[in-house]
Formats: C-alpha cells, structure tokens, sequence
C-alpha cells in the first residue's frame, strides 16, 4: 500500500513536470471519449423517439387496407379499389377473440374554411374508437359517440396544426368550420402527438365520424364502403395470429377462391417499426464504433508519449534499480503514470462529451439520450486503454539493463 | 565473522559482437569489515566493471562472489535488487540524483523501495541528511545546490537505509580538490565512526591516500595490493554534525 502510494505520487509528480506534453496526450484520449459519449447519446436519443413514435402510432396495430386495382395489367396501389365494408370490421371484432379494437375509416384531403382562413389537411371518417386504437387523447372536448355515428351528426374533432392554422387564438371549441363546405362543429381536441417516423406531422388532421364521411364528405360506391380498418391485437405475441386470421376470414366473406389473389391487404405497422428500430440501433453502434477508433488513437497516443518518456528518463529508472527497485516497481510507476493521464483524459471528455452533445441538440433539435451506464462504460474503457498501451512502455522500462540506464546520456 | 567481500577467480567476457572483450581476468580479493579501499586503475583497466559486479548490478563470466556470505549467482533481479536495497550504498561521480525533487525526497528513495512507512522514511531521511551536515536543506532542489552539496545528498541517500557497505565509482571526479576533501572527510568518518565498510574507485593518487588500503588494475588484473599505514587525514571542517 505504503509503495502503491509512493508510485501514484511519483506518476503524479511526473505528468505535472511535463504539463503541456501531458495535456496534448490527453487530448486524444479527450477526444475518443468525448466522441463516444456524444455518439452513443445521439444513437440512443434517435432510438428512443422511434420508440416514442411507436408508442404514437398505437401499440399492436394492424391495418387491413382495400385491394390493389389491375386495370390492363398495370397494377395500382392498395386502397385504390375500395373493397371493404364497416360489416368486415365487425366480423374481425367478433370472430377473432385476439382483437381488442377495430375502427373502419375512410378519408382524404380537404379544404376547410373557418371565417376568413383556411387550411389544407387530412379529413379520417372513423368509428369513436379510433382514439383507443391509436392512443389519441383529447385536449379539450369530448370525442363522438355511438349516437354521432348513428345519426352522421356534422361533428368533428380537430388535430392541433388545424387548430393552430384556423383558428390562431380563438378558442375552437363549439366553432362551426367548413369542410368541403359542409359545415361542422367543432366539439373536441387532440392532443398534440408530433411528427411520425415518416416525418409527417401527425397533428395536421381531423377526425369526424365514419358515417358523416361516408354520406358528407367522401360518398360511398357501395353501402358501409370504407377504404381501410385499423385492428388492434390484444398483445404483441399475437399479431401474427391475427393477421393469418383477419385473412382467412376476409377472403371468406369477400368469397375469394383458394388460387384468387387477395382483394385487400394486411400491413403490421408495428413490425415496420421495429425494423426502423433495429436500423437505429444499427445506426448507434456504427457510431459508437467509429468513436471508438479515435479512442484507440488516443491510446496509441499515449503509448508514443509513455515510449518517448521511458527513454528520457532511462538515467532517474537506472537510478530507481540502483537502489532497490523491483521491476514490478518501475512497471507500476509508468503504468500509473498512463493510467492517471488516460483516466483525466477520459474525466474531461465526458464533460467534454455530454457539453458538447447539449450544444449540438440545442441547435440541431436531434433527440439526446445521456446514461449512467455509457458515461460508466466510457469512463472504463478510457482507463483500459490507459493500462494496455501503457503496458508495452512500462514493461520495457521495468527490464532495462540498471548499468546501461546508469550510463545513459 | 564473515568478510565484507570475498571474491574468486572473478571473470567477466563482453562479447561486441564478434570481439570478446576481458574485463577481468580472475580477480581474487578480500576485503574485511570496515576497511576503506581506494581502487585505482587506467580507463579500461575493468575497475568499474568490478565495482558492478560488487554492486550486484552485473554478474560475473565465472568465478565466485560472495557480499557478507551472500552468493548472488542464482538469484533473480528482484532478489538481486532487494539485496542492493538493503546491504549496499551507491555513489556515484556524476551524482545521479532525481532533479526536480527535493534532496530529502532523493535521500528517501531507497525506503521508498524497501516498503518503509512514509514518517518514519522521513525521520530516517532527515537524519542521514544531518549525517553529511545538510540539516534543513532538505527542501531544496538538486539544482539549487553545489556540486559537493549534491554529492553529499547522494552520500545521504547512500546511507539512509543503514547498508554495511559503501560503494563509490569516482565520487569526486566532477568536484574540485577543496570539495573532494570535504567528501573524504565524511568518507573517513562513516567509516571510522560507523564502520562502514567503503569501496571507493578513483584515478587520482590524492584521493586514493585518504583510504586505508589501495588497489590498483590493469588489464582486468589486481597488479597491486598494499595498506596505507598512514592515509591523510581530512580537513577538520567537514563533520559539522
């Protein structure tokens, strides 16, 4: 104890003599741990707000959409025939006791007009439990009812980009707003949700109910016509379940022979998720590891300094052997020594790191992410560079001849 | 009671590489406790590899050595180091002290390595500090003192872990005569007062008569080996104790 003391101090001794060399061999270190913390909280920012959108666009979600159309063989995109009917929204919740919520919709873009503004934006016809299905709370009002739908009462729920675009300072609340003309009342607010993993702002919308969009708003080529049905599952080991079973059920009821290709289809946005979550985690590791290099830099670094400083001072360790010190002494002398200056270093690149990374967010507005345990690992990982390109140099020291140090000019 | 030194047939070979050079060429010598050996020699004549196999720095070719019993043959160079710590003092011509420590953090440096608690090392410091008559310089740096002030730091620190045998290579070859007598003078009293047993490597003749007995090399052989009935006495003005 009595001689790991004696060596800190004289490693501490040491780097203070050689100030300004001590300080540019931190710098690298400085820099590989100041880089890792930065990227690794970018990574794990960026990683969290895809599990916020997640989260945003409703845990556990299917989405049944119309068919594709073939006109002359070209082939249009799905939605484009509209195929399905409130009633298959009603079989899915019936049949398949996985389901929790379904809510069939229709919808498009609209001019709507309050007083002298108007604005340009997505009008969804949906039954009441939409706001479930996509955790949509409201921030003032109330949603519709079973009686709104049941009577296709001219009632309408507002994103807060409509708001903030309408209305600019009045209150919306029980304001009549023009839809394609149709005049409607405004009798609740969502919650803002912000932007989705697309990028689109999921706040610039407005939600009325299924039957007014369908009778108002939209029209219908066939009774209880709608163009998609949200489906939420009860838990997420179900989804693939449900999804084979919304298929088997719709092609039955749309009576589609077993060689027919489907005339609608199933898309699990949850699944589409996760892959942009796994893309993102992609994206933080390459981060994190290109960090890392500059880490190793910085220890290379280190080991250049430690070799220039074992020669300089080949004459004090000639001196130290001379009079009694273990080869296990001079190790741990110089060990110390890049141990001190990798551990400093590491110290003022985390400071570095995360004052660095607040003043990136603040002007970039990219999502950031700081944690105990990356600061930790960061913080470990510069000391074990210390110690292993520290290693080589001490070990050196530790077997040099004690007369030819002695004689060393 | 065994010799303070006791040597055989002592042979050491360098090989540069295909030359092989003989830097001794079997060496006998005794040397008992408490003498004062001056060892005198041309450049080349392989006093100083002499003194580094003594020293248990270098290991001889052949032959046998033994430091107060202790045969240093098939220890390791931690063993090796540990009995430098404990039995032998070095001093050194060109001082070889730390610069940019303190002279009483140089003189601590052997208790450093031999594990000795922090006060008590610089109690033991102090004192051998008092011992070349430095007490209360201890704070000073190598480079604000003198060369014979330097010296006697190194003397100190030669000193500070109480070794039974003193060995100085040149120890006033960068120091003008008036310091070198200053020097011999502690010489003298160490091993006078204390009965350390000092072996001390020098070209000048003044210095070689201040000790009791002188040796003199040549070609890697002991050629002469005679007692100095009557060494010099030191200037009095060296042991301001």
């Amino acid at each position: 104890m009595t001689r790991l003391l004696a060596s800190l101090r004289i490693a501490l001794r040491a780097l203070t003599v050689n100030k300004m060399r001590s300080a540019l061999t931190m710098l690298g270190i400085i820099i590989g741990v100041g880089a890792v913390i930065a990227m690794i909280a970018i990574g794990s920012g960026a990683k969290r707000r895809i599990a916020e959108q997640i989260a945003s666009i409703g845990s556990n979600l299917l989405i049944v959409l119309s068919g594709s159309s073939t006109s002359s063989g070209v082939r249009f995109g799905s939605g484009t025939v509209p195929t399905l009917r409130v009633d298959d929204a009603k079989a899915i919740l019936n049949e398949i006791p996985a389901v929790k919520y379904v809510a069939p919709g229709l919808g498009g873009g609209a001019q709507v007009v309050f007083g002298n503004q108007n604005w340009s934006t997505i009008v969804n016809g949906y039954t009441p439990e939409v706001l479930e299905i996509r955790e949509w709370h409201l921030a003032s009002g109330r949603s519709f009812t079973q009686q709104d739908i049941d009577g296709a009462t001219k009632v309408c729920l507002l994103g807060q980009t409509v708001v903030d675009n309408l209305f600019g300072g009045v209150d919306p609340m029980g304001q009549i707003i023009r839809i394609k003309l149709v005049p409607f009342t405004v009798i609740g607010v969502l919650a803002p949700k912000g932007q989705s993993t697309q990028g689109q702002d999921q706040d610039d919308t407005i939600i009325v109910p299924l039957t007014t969009a369908q009778k108002k708003l939209f029209g219908m080529q066939f009774p209880g016509m709608v163009r998609w049905i949200l489906v939420q599952a009860t838990e997420p080991e179900v989804m693939k379940d449900v999804e084979n079973q919304i298929n088997d059920l719709l092609r039955q009821r749309h009576h589609i022979q077993p060689k027919q290709d489907n005339d609608f289809s199933v898309r699990n946005l949850t699944e589409l998720m996760s892959t942009a979550e796994q893309s993102a985690n992609v994206m933080s590791l390459l981060l994190g590891a290109i960090a890392s290099v500059s880490l190793i830099v910085g220890g290379i670094g280190i080991m250049n300094i430690m070799l220039v400083s074992v020669t300089e001072r080949t004459r004090e360790i000639g001196i130290r052997i001379a009079v009694g010190a273990k080869g296990r002494d001079i190790l741990l002398q110089f060990l110390i020594e890049s141990l001190v200056l990798s551990l400093i270093g590491g110290t003022v690149g985390i400071g570095i790191g995360v004052a660095g990374t607040l003043i990136l967010s603040s002007f970039t507005q990219w999502p950031t992410l700081f944690s105990v345990e990356a600061i930790l690992l960061a913080f470990l990982f510069s000391g074990s560079v210390g110690v292993f390109f520290g290693f080589y140099p001490a070990r050196k020291a530790s077997l040099l001849n004690p007369i030819e140090a002695l004689r060393y000019e | 009671m065994e010799s303070s030194i006791q040597v055989k047939d002592l042979v050491k070979v360098y090989s540069l590489g295909e030359v092989e050079v003989q830097a001794l060429r079997s060496v006998s010598l005794l040397v008992e406790r408490g003498e004062f050996v001056a060892i005198m020699g041309a450049s080349g004549s392989g006093k100083s590899t002499f003194m580094n196999i003594i020293g248990f720095l270098d290991r001889p070719t052949s032959g046998q050595y033994l430091l107060e019993g202790i045969n240093g043959e098939h220890l390791s160079r931690d063993e090796l180091a540990e009995i430098r710590n404990r039995k032998i003092g070095f001093v050194f011509q060109g001082f070889n002290l730390l610069s940019r420590t303190s002279a009483l953090e140089n003189v601590e440096l052997p208790l450093t390595y031999a594990g000795t608690q922090a006060s008590k090392r610089k109690e033991m410091a102090q004192k051998a500090l008092t011992e070349v008559g430095l007490k209360g310089r201890g704070h000073h740096h190598p480079n604000q003192l003198s060369g014979g002030e330097q010296q006697r730091v190194a003397i100190a620190r030669a000193l500070v872990n109480q070794p039974s045998i003193l060995l100085a290579d040149e120890p006033t070859g960068n120091l003008d005569s008036k310091t070198s007598e200053e020097i011999m003078g502690i010489f003298q009293r160490l091993n006078r007062e204390m009965g350390i047993t000092i072996i001390m490597i020098t070209h000048e003749p003044d210095i070689a008569s201040f000790a009791k007995r002188s040796i003199l090399f040549r070609d890697g052989k002991i050629v002469d080996d005679r007692k100095n009935s009557a060494p010099a006495v030191a200037g009095g003005r060296t042991g301001e104790k």
